[in-house]
């Protein structure tokens, strides 16, 4: 009799292990919840707006670091975040991508804005001053330096390749790699959409 | 008119000739707006009997195309000016986002989406092989 008790006993504890299993998120990209600074700044969006991280609460924000004249990876990555957005429930509706210049002289408001509305409604482009830009990328460590420009003034610059994602309330959530796929970045957003209950 | 035509017969003919063996296939370049460069991607065969060296590009359509590679390091993005690309006979190379690409500068005239732009390839020894572009989107994948 005990011996059938404690078989049951056993077996509820398992069931309840298996729906708290079941109930904890699982994230395909990396998860640094909380673990790095509040989004905090100031720049001027790409309309010309002066804008600060208060500007973007109450949505999901994704920061990423690059320039325009950066023909590969740079676009590869809008157009992989453009993918996954449109693939989210809500389509990317409680979604902003801020992509903020790191070259700040080639990158002028105007070709910012002709730049990131070729990516899609969600993307919104981000110009500072070089102390704006200063104290944003020393803020999530990114690093960024320029190469030596050739006989036509065209140089190279090396960049951060995250993404970082923050909630609403602007808590440092998720970080994606260039090797994140599409699908992890789209399964990932909704699990955030659904935490934030939009 | 004819000198011309017989010009370009033999110039396709010498091309194929020093080019044989080597084709290109899956060319496409994702155009960006607000002039700034293009990223080239395509797959290049080398069926030939001898290995190959891939040492420049060049469009009519561009003011200059530079062989590229992006370099992934410690969390940050480079990319690196290339100067020859080796292709063992036999072998394959793929240019592809996020890794080798063609930096295509400076259009000189509008590029449309949908349209094809010959990119003509340079080998050690001086053989060239032209391929045509399809032209993509920002968002092209």
């Amino acid at each position: 009799m005990l011996q059938r008790l404690m078989r049951l006993l056993a077996m509820l504890a398992a069931c309840a292990a298996l729906a708290a299993c079941s109930h904890k998120v699982q994230w395909r990209t990396d998860n640094i919840d909380g673990l790095m600074p509040t989004l905090d700044f100031h720049m001027t969006d790409d309309s010309g707006k002066a804008v600060t991280a208060q500007t973007y609460r109450g949505k999901i924000v994704l920061l990423y670091f690059g320039y325009t004249n950066c023909p590969d990876v740079c676009p590869t990555t809008l157009a992989k975040l453009a993918q996954a957005l449109k693939n989210t429930k809500n389509h990317g509706a409680d979604i902003q991508v801020l992509f903020v210049t790191v070259d700040p002289k080639r990158d002028s408001v105007s070709r910012m804005h002709t730049y990131v509305r070729a990516f899609g409604p969600w993307f919104v482009g981000l110009v500072g001053t070089p102390d704006e830009l200063r104290d944003l990328t020393k803020r999530y460590r990114v690093t960024y330096s320029y190469g030596k420009p050739d006989k036509d003034g065209n140089y190279e610059v090396t960049h951060s390749s995250a993404v970082f994602v923050f909630d609403g309330s602007g808590r440092s959530r998720l970080i994606m790699v260039p090797h994140d796929a599409a699908d992890a970045i789209t399964a990932d957003l909704d699990q955030l959409a659904a935490q934030s209950g939009s | 008119m004819a000198r011309l035509a017989a010009l370009i017969v033999s110039a396709l003919f010498a091309s194929s000739v020093w080019a044989a063996g080597i084709t290109v296939s899956g060319a496409w370049i994702r155009h960006l707006p607000a002039g700034v460069p293009a990223g080239g991607y395509f797959t290049l065969y080398n069926q030939s009997k001898d290995a190959i060296a891939l040492v420049g590009a060049r469009s009519p359509d561009y003011t200059m195309v530079m062989l590229h590679k992006t370099v992934e390091e410690g969390g940050t993005s480079r990319m690196l000016a290339v100067d020859r690309i080796e292709v063992p006979a036999g072998g394959a190379v793929t240019f592809h986002p996020g890794g080798y690409h063609l930096m295509l500068m400076h259009a000189k005239h509008e590029i449309k989406l949908g349209s094809r732009i010959p990119v003509t390839l340079v080998f050690s020894g001086g053989a060239k092989v032209t391929a045509q572009f399809e032209v993509r989107g920002p968002t092209a994948r």
